[in-house]
């Protein structure tokens, strides 16, 4: 619409300044928390403007122990443990449904269209549905308390084969007999053709599955017992308990930054190929 | 160099039997055209031989090896696609390149051969860059150039032309011609395009329906079609078709004129072509003209054998003016003169 009312784009603008204020102002007040000292923080009323103790506070919840009270791990370690497993569940999402997309795609097997649907229908089946037999699992293989156990049992995933399947349906066939006639086998294909044209939706899919593994907390919660495993997302539940008795909230307010700044950063990052991948349709 | 010889090649999709035993010997270097109306199965066959499809029955040969059951890549082939189909993401040299590098070939070698085809599709300046960046006629070049690096025995074409605008496709058939004759590599492209297939051809291989109807050089197919197929799909305006019977030695139009040249007996098709009908005074041809078409050149006449409707087409050198309903009396060389059996729509001689 091009318009060109001046009230209606004053509303729109006031409904959109009042949109970001919305959501801005928490992020802002959480910024402002993390900069005063523990003090200041339980004195009314809330304080709305940045004070001097930031860095301080930076340090003591990197490297102190989160909450000086729980024996918890230090946060950065708790970050170390977040990225792994938001990279792993990435990667490995990516990787399998990849592979298994092809297989649907560009090879004929008996039982294909039944495995497609096999796969399919493991979508109704997400981890919190599953999470008794599956914890069993993983305890049964030793992965308790690991990086696989926090991973593999997320790894499947239907929906990315299903949005690569589509991908790789677009690509004209004349690209598979081009590359038969210049003799690459499947995996040179796979690898040489295929990826490289799939490039920008695994850039889309690797941004949402990032996210997607940062914002894990049923599950972590139930496979780590370790104070070594916890992730970010995990420790700030812990701290708003701990928080009942000693509220440490500049600490528990920088920790919550500190969770906000790898998906944001990864956001940002792939923002250019992100918007590409999930609009761009030809190939 | 290789020569290829198709041997009762049958090709079919379940029970649905899309080439009728085909057979056919291409000469080394020879350049063959596969053509015929939409869905006859040109694109199957030359795929058959490209190893894009599977042989159904028969035998395909290139060179002195059957290789029915090699891979694409094994048979020593290059092939040009319709939409080109190069590799969106590789710029043109690594295009070009992609073939080579898989099978192992040394970078010198690779840079030297595709420089060296740059260099003769005058494409050198775009190497660096990416398909997307490219006109339709730069990517042709490129798919050719692909194959070109690769040095085949065999070019294999598939509409290669079909996307470009008119005036590209006259330059860009001339620059195949040119090039597969200084290559000397044998070749062939299927078309719809019968004037197309005329200007580039050695030989033409005419389908319709799966079936052979005729494998001859252009000039042959014009003058002499073995079927009235071949007859109406060869020569712009297509040839006239005039029902007749033919009893001792005289053919009866079907609007009761003679004529003393004839083949066969009984039901008959004559045909002559638009350019073959000349005027003449005592012409046993008879045309009411309804339509005029001033090409320039030569004129287009259409309309009717008189007292019919039988629709003809008569093309005159140079500017003639008729107005409709005019009649004009046409008659033709013998040679000219084709006579076809209705029923298997063969050539009597
Ligand atoms: N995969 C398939 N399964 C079944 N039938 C097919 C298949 N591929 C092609 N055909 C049939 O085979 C026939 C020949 O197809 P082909 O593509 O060779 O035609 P063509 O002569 O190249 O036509 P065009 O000029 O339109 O490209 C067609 O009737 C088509 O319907
Ligand atoms: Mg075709």
């Amino acid at each position: 619409m091009v318009e060109n009312r001046p009230i209606l784009t004053l509303v729109s603008h006031l409904v959109l300044i009042f949109g970001v204020v919305l959501v801005a102002l928490p992020i802002w007040i959480t910024f402002v928390a993390a900069t005063h000292d523990a003090v200041r923080m339980t004195q009314a009323p809330i304080p709305l403007l940045p004070g001097t103790h930031f860095l301080e506070n930076l340090k003591a919840t990197l490297f102190g122990s989160g909450l000086s009270s729980a024996e918890a791990a230090p946060v950065w370690r708790m970050l170390l443990n977040s990225l792994a497993m938001a990279l792993m569940i990435a990667f490995g999402k990516i990787v399998i449904s990849l592979l298994s997309a092809f297989a649907i795609v560009y090879f004929k097997f008996p039982f294909r269209m039944g495995f497609f649907w096999l796969i399919f229908i493991t979508l109704m089946l997400p981890v919190e549905v599953r999470i008794l037999p599956t914890f069993e699992v993983v305890a049964n293989l030793g992965m308790l308390n690991s990086y696989w156990g926090l991973t593999v049992p997320l790894i499947a995933s239907a929906t990315a084969t299903f949005m690569f399947r589509q991908v790789f349906l677009t690509i004209p066939d004349e690209m598979l007999e081009s590359a038969r006639i210049d003799g690459a086998g499947p995996m040179r294909f796979f690898i040489d053709i295929l990826v490289p044209l799939s490039r920008t939706n695994i850039a889309a899919l690797f941004v949402i599955l990032f996210i997607y593994g940062w914002n894990q907390y049923l599950w972590p919660l139930l496979i780590t017992t370790d104070n070594d495993m916890t992730t970010i997302v995990m420790s700030i539940k812990q701290m708003l308990e701990a928080a009942e008795q000693s509220p440490q909230w500049n600490i528990i307010m920088m920790t919550a930054l500190l969770a906000m700044i790898p998906p944001v950063f990864v956001v940002i990052a792939m923002q250019k190929l992100f918007v590409q991948g999930l609009t761009e349709t030809d190939k | 160099m290789a020569s290829i010889t198709l041997k009762d090649l049958v090709k079919a999709y379940g029970d649905t039997e899309v080439l009728h035993h085909i057979d056919g010997q291409i000469e080394d270097g020879e350049f063959v055209v596969i053509v015929g109306p939409s869905g006859c199965g040109k694109s199957t066959l030359l795929r058959m031989v490209a190893g894009l499809e599977t042989v159904t029955g028969g035998e395909i040969h290139i060179g002195d090896r059957v290789v029915n059951e090699l891979e694409p890549a094994d048979r020593d082939i290059a092939m040009v696609f319709q939409n080109y189909a190069l590799y969106p993401h590789m710029s043109v040299r690594e295009n070009m390149a992609y073939g080579l590098k898989i099978r192992k070939i040394s970078k010198d070698e690779i840079n030297r051969r595709v420089e060296e085809a740059a260099d003769i599709l005058e494409i050198r300046p775009y190497l660096e860059r990416k398909p997307r960046q490219l006109s339709g006629g730069q990517r042709q070049r490129v798919a050719m150039g692909r194959a070109i690096v690769r040095d085949p025995q065999v070019f294999l074409f598939d509409e290669p032309l079909s996307n470009l605008d008119a005036k590209l496709r006259v330059q860009m058939r001339l620059e195949i011609r040119k090039l597969q004759q200084k290559l000397g590599v044998t070749s062939i492209y299927v078309t719809h395009d019968q004037v197309e297939a005329m200007t580039l051809g050695d030989r033409l291989m005419v389908l319709n329906g799966g079936y052979v109807e005729q494998f001859g050089t252009p000039i042959e197919l014009y003058d002499r079609p073995e079927t009235m197929f071949v007859a109406g799909f060869i020569g712009s305006p297509a040839m006239n078709f005039l029902p007749a019977e033919v009893a001792n030695g005289v053919t009866t139009l079907s609007n009761g004129a003679q004529l003393g040249v004839a083949q066969g007996q009984g039901n008959v098709v004559l045909g002559v072509r638009p350019e073959h009908l000349e005027p003449q005074e005592d012409g046993a041809i008879e045309v009411q003209v309804q339509l005029m078409e001033q090409l320039g050149a030569n004129t287009l006449l259409h309309g009717a054998l008189k007292g019919t409707d039988t629709e003809m087409v008569v093309s005159l050198p140079g500017h003639v003016t008729a107005a409709p309903g005019t009649e004009m009396k046409f008659g033709a060389a013998p040679e000219n003169m084709h006579f076809f059996a209705p029923d298997t729509q063969k050539r009597i001689e």
